[in-house]
């Protein structure tokens, strides 16, 4: 009996629909939208992809797939068709490392290959169900029945091409019969599922001249309707692109093609498709005429169709490369649209030269200026978050969107101010802001004010003494001040703040309201009240003023909300001592794009700030960053205390040194209610979103709590499986190397201010780009498939900027720099000989008591986890003679900065509402910051020290590090003591000879600034310290003469669990 | 065979409890797991339950009364571990078929046994197949996420010999169990279709997959969902979840499972969680309860017991299943 025959032609999992499956199921149900196939991952697709697989570059082609899952891909193709590749070695490799990372690996896959070999290999390593593509009767039937058998027992899904014998369908006559009869061969003698076939019946190009062509559209988009129509339940798919190959080169034209196409395909029934999103225009969107032109080609209407649409072409090629056209010759065309497309053309191409204008029109016809921010620009702003939502801009773009709203919002500001929303009953239309009060009880409650004036309490009395005549930081208060039916003791109206000392808010007692409905009332103003008992005035007037300073701070920031403010309050501070602020910036201005408002506290913000603020705002979400390692300990205590006072606020983390580990295992077991780690700007809104959503934040919470809770315990039994050394132990495995020093041509401490220019091709701009949230290397970002015209945009803005930062001196260099005669004592520590007065160095032997900058230890940790075996444990002590040899030996440390400046002229631009330069302006000081400590490393090496005289290295040579010697940054993976810069401080004198200082977190202020140790050894190199244990932090804490606690406190990152 | 769909209309039907958990009450000696016949074999062989069933034949019998006795309508042969993948670390990569062929021997006596007793009441055999312990969709080094342990290739040829034998030895039901990459299992499905046509005849597959923690995925990533649609391609007699979680863990996923299945749903959770000692404390009468509450849910068509259940957990769950209908094989949603 044949097992094939048994099957149960009920499905499993009940209605005949495609369900495809990753990590993560794909159910294609008639409601579906169109099912969007990426193809970047396809080696006969992209060059790039072709030449990162040739190249074994496999993280960054899985940086491409992961591209296509956060643009919105449901399906990733991957074919590995090419002559020069092992394909069948090339779909295994890739689709077991995509099974590796769970946000890819959630969809499905479409293997895609002419080899049956290597359609094989590919549903051997996919766990989940996925789609073959294709199999065809172009062998004859026994091989696609055989072909069809194995993929059904693999458990797959199959796109079927109209091929046959003869060949490829090409009319709709053949694409039809081939269909049909691939159909029923697949159900009757194959028991195929019929809702797991997709057919693919051609798309073929058209206008090519040739009159065979003419119906190549039409007749796809017939045998599309008629397979729907008649072979239940099939779907069908084709790629793309293919129908706009003979306007190659004009993007245009093939842009609006492909829409055009597929607007007409899926009306015809096609339900997937291989699209790339980048080569796709909105179809409301396409120019009228052109699409006019591409609809009489593709539906065949007009016998000169080609003709006309080809000289159409040619016209739009003429006038400029795709880039120009977009901006400048696009303008003067969408000047001429109505108002609100203008404005929401201005938000989504970022072009603020028209929108004052733009703003003013839209002001005059609406009725209060808040509605043109309500209505007109945040329609705008919901195409741009839609667009960023389904990866269709990228960051930059809406940064610079946000730079546009901004200047809009603030346009319409002084408007705002001069018409409060009118009071109950009506104030006369155009009145200035002190008249607040309802018209009809003005004389009442004026009489009622002057009596209360006149006999005030001790506590309002006092109040009033430090409020009045603007002496809180210039803000103007007034007193018993009347708005609409009720009288306020204390009120900065510009603020719009109210003040009420003990309680209740005074008012006549014939109209005598409930606290609920009063204070509706006043906040539906737009004013807000705190409130303080008379003690609280009378014994702690300082903490009652501090308090009103900061709502009045916090306010002035906030107003207007950026975004205003729909989809919640979300705080964002970089904790305290810590100073790195433009990964905040980024995630407040776009979360601000949509719709979410932010109260910004800024950098070193301390912990009971950020609760204060929290609780008075009531916001919904707090935002965390830090960049070093000791903010990890902050964000743990923050969320301690903030447990201990029983708040629940949901709390984001972010920031370079963060993770999800870090999250998972620290601060979510402090915290009752939900913490989570962002990993990047973009994921944000998606995030807060999720907390916020009334319907599934609980479930959301739930989830994250259990896939945290996962991940610790995951990690502590990870992190209890390892085996570490004793100290001792691990300094016997210590490494040991040849000595023999360079003696330097210089020792001693100097300083030096390069000019800007001198740095800037030292700049390795990779970095740059991802603090974009743009990735890849540069500079083939500058070429990229998906986010390649993006870089080049933001690339030549960054080099703009970069001219104006040297030629209006901006930003100054300043560095000092240290070579001292130096050996390793203790195995791990190296000592510093002391300086003579004149700078020279005081010989050992001499005995003279430690002066000048010497004297001092440089303390290393050394690794601790067990190694290979003949793998040392290593310590930067390591790279320098131990004092037992008797050589003399030396060690270098050096700050540079190119921070000062950075943040004056980033304030000018926030000030100027511009938060795309205020960030692009700290990015790029950090950037030469970075250059400022290579170029100087550089000098060191070939002059100053003078060890490698004869070194010869390309700009991408340095980059990749390939010199003799290093400059590891404490803070870092080699030493990630954070203390050890207070010694680099002291030795060099830091602070006196550049300014820069250390925070209480020891981050370097300004945060342009970089500094570490110079090791000469050939040998030395940058290594991970990894995890150490107990002994060696208690061995530490006794050589640093600090406290166990003081100790565990710093070293915590890496203090492995015992 | 159609025995089995036609008590499965009929009732609600009653899996055995864990095998594993009873062998150990021996205290089996190395000598013991021996016995004569591998008294000079080369290698330590205590450990290998599997093959008590050639050593200690009449324990492993005894183990499959007890839970027929009990009232169990299935029990499960003694094969969880019988691949050559699986006996690759006792070396006896070469007994394989006879592993299986005779494991599935001892629990067709018993079931023969129970069923002339009582011939209202038709016993079954399901041949265990156990994942192995190796997977075919995750690296174990983590430094080198693209490398794996075991391919597909390799699983089917060692699925289709455990299958083939189990099939010879006698079982009426194939179990694919214990599922926690769905690839090994897609392996496993596929060995089981190529032996079905090799012989010509047709077995009714149950599926059982695990879901590993409270993230409420496999251990391979996948949600309920995703596992339902990757193991559906293959006509199944049931769908399930077992092992890892006690019945009131395991709960929440069976009921994402019968919203989306028609197929007869199966379930074995174990007898709660593991304590500090690896032992497993959930009495009979709490088990009893939770089970109930299964069925009060009408979520299940097969009852059972993964590990730390006993012959006593199991009857008391008979007992309270026989009060109910089966689930009724129709998608909720």
């Amino acid at each position: 009996m044949n097992a094939d025959k048994s099957d149960n032609q009920q499905p499993a999992t009940g209605n005949r629909y495609l369900k495809l499956s990753g990590l993560e199921p794909l159910i294609i149900t008639p409601e579906s939208n169109f099912i969007n196939v990426g193809e970047r991952t396809n080696v006969t697709g992209s060059r790039k992809f072709l030449r990162l697989i040739k190249e074994e570059k496999y993280e960054e082609a899985l940086d491409i797939a992961r591209a296509q899952v956060e643009g919105g891909a449901q399906i990733i193709d991957v074919n590995m068709d090419e002559g020069m590749l092992d394909g069948v070695h090339a779909m295994t490799t890739f689709l077991n490392l995509i099974a590796s990372e769970p946000d890819i690996a959630r969809v499905p896959v479409m293997i895609d290959s002419s080899k049956w070999e290597i359609i094989e290999a590919g549903l051997k390593v996919t766990q989940g169900k996925s789609v073959v593509n294709s199999i065809s009767l172009k062998e004859g039937e026994e091989a696609f029945i055989s072909q069809a058998k194995k993929i059904k027992r693999y458990g797959a899904a199959v796109i079927v091409m109209a091929f046959d014998e003869e060949g490829q369908a090409d009319t709709y006559e053949r694409r039809i019969s081939i269909c049909k009869r691939s159909y029923d061969i697949l159900l009757n003698k194959v028991n195929f599922p019929p809702e797991d076939i997709i057919f693919d019946p051609n798309i073929f190009p058209v206008a090519t001249g040739m009159e065979e062509h003419r119906k190549n559209a039409v007749d796809f988009f017939r045998a599309t309707k008629w397979i729907r129509e008649n072979l239940p339940h099939a779907h069908v798919s084709g790629g793309v692109s293919n129908v706009s190959f003979s306007f190659r080169g004009n993007d245009k034209v093939r842009e609006a093609m492909h829409s055009a196409f597929l607007y007409h395909a899926i009306q015809h029934g096609m339900d997937m498709g291989i699209v790339n999103p980048e080569m796709l225009e909105v179809y409301d969107e396409i120019d009228k005429e052109l699409l006019e032109y591409v609809e009489d080609v593709l539906l065949d209407r007009r016998d000169d169709a080609t003709e006309r649409l080809l000289a159409f072409a040619e016209q739009i090629r003429e006038s400029g490369s795709p880039l120009l056209r977009r901006g400048a010759g696009g303008e003067a065309e969408w000047r001429s649209l109505p108002l609100q497309e203008r404005l929401t053309h201005a938000l989504v191409k970022g072009i603020d030269e028209f929108i004052e204008q733009d703003v003013e029109e839209a002001r005059l016809q609406a009725k209060r200026p808040i509605e043109v921010i309500e209505i007109n620009l945040m329609a705008g702003m919901n195409v741009v978050g839609d667009l960023f939502g389904s990866g269709k801009m990228f960051l930059p773009q809406v940064v610079k969107s946000a730079r546009v709203m901004k200047k809009a919002v603030a346009y319409l500001l002084p408007f705002m101010n001069q018409a409060p929303p009118a009071p109950e009953g009506g104030a006369p239309k155009r009145t200035v802001n002190w008249k607040t009060a309802d018209p009809l009880l003005y004389n009442l409650l004026k009489d009622y004010c002057k009596r209360v004036r006149n006999v005030p309490t001790d506590a309002e009395r006092l109040l009033w003494s430090a409020l009045s005549d603007k002496q809180l930081e210039g803000y103007k208060f007034r007193r018993q001040h009347i708005i609409g039916r009720y009288i306020a003791d204390f009120i900065c109206l510009k603020q719009r703040l109210i003040i009420e000392v003990d309680g209740l808010i005074h008012q006549l007692p014939e109209n005598m309201a409930s606290d609920a409905e009063r204070t509706a009332w006043l906040e539906e103003q737009g004013y807000k009240v705190i409130r303080f008992t008379n003690d609280e005035v009378l014994f702690r007037l300082d903490e009652v003023l501090n308090k009103i300073l900061n709502v009045l701070k916090i306010s002035e920031s906030a107003a207007p909300p950026s975004g205003a403010g729909g989809a919640g309050k979300i705080l964002m501070a970089t904790v305290k001592g810590d100073v790195h602020d433009i990964g905040k910036n980024i995630v407040s201005v776009v979360l601000a794009c949509n719709n979410f408002e932010i109260i910004d506290l800024g950098v070193m913000v301390p912990p009971e700030k950020i609760i204060e603020t929290a609780v008075k705002e009531q916001v919904d979400i707090i935002g965390l960053s830090g960049l070093i390692t000791p903010s990890l300990d902050e964000m743990v205590y923050l969320a301690r205390e903030m447990d201990k006072l029983n708040i629940s606020i949901p709390i984001m983390i972010g920031g370079a040194t963060t993770s999800r580990a870090h999250t998972a295992v620290k601060i979510a077991p402090q915290y009752k209610d939900t913490v989570v780690h962002v990993n990047d700007a973009s994921r944000a809104v998606t995030v807060a979103g999720n907390l916020l959503n009334e319907a599934t934040k609980q479930e959301y919470a739930q989830q994250l709590r259990a896939e945290y809770d996962e991940l610790r315990e995951g990690y502590l039994s990870r992190s209890r499986e390892k085996d570490f050394l004793t100290i001792e132990e691990a300094r016997k495995n210590k490494l040991r190397l040849e000595f023999n020093p360079v003696e330097p041509k210089f020792t001693g401490v100097a300083t030096m201010e390069p000019a800007l220019e001198e740095l800037t091709d030292y700049i390795d701009w990779t970095p740059f780009f991802r603090t974009w949230d743009l990735h890849g290397r540069y500079p083939d970002i500058l070429t990229d498939g998906v986010v390649g015209e993006q870089a080049q945009v933001l690339f030549e803005d960054a080099q703009k900027m970069l001219q104006q930062i040297i030629r209006g001196e901006w930003l100054t260099a300043k560095g000092v720099y240290g070579i001292f005669q130096a050996n390793t004592v203790n195995d791990d520590d190296i000592e510093i000989s002391p300086l003579t007065p004149e700078g020279g160095i005081v010989e050992p032997a001499s005995g003279t008591p430690p002066s000048g900058g010497g004297g001092l230890r440089f303390l290393t940790l050394r690794q601790q986890s067990q190694k290979t075996k003949g793998a040392p444990n290593l310590a930067l002590a390591d790279f320098i003679a131990p004092k037992e040899s008797g050589k003399k030996d030396y060690v270098g440390a050096f700050c540079v900065t190119t921070g000062f400046g950075a943040d004056e002229k980033a304030a000018e631009f926030e000030k100027a509402n511009d938060d795309y330069n205020s960030i692009m302006i700290k990015a790029l000081a950090d950037r030469l910051a970075e250059a400022f400590a290579e170029y100087l490393h550089e000098k060191v090496r070939k002059e100053i020290w003078g060890y490698a005289s004869d070194e010869v290295l390309s700009n991408e040579a340095l980059i990749k590090e390939e010199y003799k010697g290093i400059r590891p940054a404490p803070g870092y993976p080699a030493c990630p003591d954070h203390l050890e810069k207070k010694t680099i401080w002291k030795l060099l004198d830091v602070e006196a000879n550049t300014g820069v200082k250390l925070t209480e977190s020891l981050a370097m202020w300004p945060a342009a600034s970089v500094s570490g140790y110079y090791f000469a050894h050939p040998e030395s190199k940058y290594f991970g310290l990894g995890k150490i244990k107990e002994d060696q932090v208690k061995d530490y804490a006794i050589r640093r003469n600090i406290s166990m606690e003081e100790a565990t406190k710093w070293l915590n990152p890496n203090i492995s669990p015992s | 065979m159609s025995d089995i769909h036609e008590a499965l209309r009929k009732r609600i039907l009653v899996l055995d409890g864990a095998m594993g958990t009873m062998l150990q009450r021996h205290n089996f000696t190395e000598e013991d797991f021996r016995g004569e016949r591998f008294a000079d074999f080369p290698h330590p062989l205590k450990g290998n339950n599997d093959l008590l069933s050639l050593t200690q034949p009449q324990a492993v019998k005894d183990v499959h009364r007890q839970y027929f006795a009990a009232g169990a309508d299935i029990v499960e042969t003694n094969t969880f571990s019988s691949t050559t993948i699986g006996m690759a670390d006792y070396h006896m990569e070469h007994l394989v078929y006879e592993l299986n062929y005779e494991s599935a021997r001892l629990a067709r006596q018993a079931a023969d046994e129970f069923t002339a007793k009582e011939p209202f009441k038709p016993r079954f055999v399901a041949g265990s197949i156990g994942p192995t312990n190796r997977t075919a969709s995750m690296s174990p080094d983590v430094n080198n996420p693209g490398f794996r342990a075991i391919t597909f290739d390799e699983l089917l040829i060692a699925y289709k010999e455990q299958v083939k034998a189990l099939i010879d030895g006698g079982a009426d039901i194939l179990l694919v169990e214990t599922i926690f990459d769905t690839l090994n299992a897609k392996a496993a499905l596929f060995a089981i279709e190529e032996v079905k046509d090799e012989l010509g005849l047709d077995i009714p597959v149950m599926v059982s997959g695990t879901i590993t923690d409270a993230s409420g995925r496999t251990l391979s990533g996948q949600t309920v969902e995703a596992f339902l649609i990757s193991i559906s391609h293959i006509p199944l007699l049931s769908v399930g979840f077992n092992c890892a979680l006690g019945a009131d863990q395991l709960k929440p996923y069976l009921k994402r499972l019968a919203q989306n299945t028609s197929l007869n749903i199966s379930a074995h959770p174990n007898a709660g969680l593991p304590n500090a000692f690896g032992q497993y404390d959930q009495t009979p009468e709490q088990m009893q309860q939770l089970i109930k509450e299964y069925l009060d849910d009408n979520l299940v068509n097969i009852i059972g017991g993964c590990c730390g259940t006993t012959p006593e957990h199991i009857r008391l769950i008979a007992e309270v299943a026989k009060n109910y209908k089966p689930r009724k094989l129709s998608v909720v949603s």
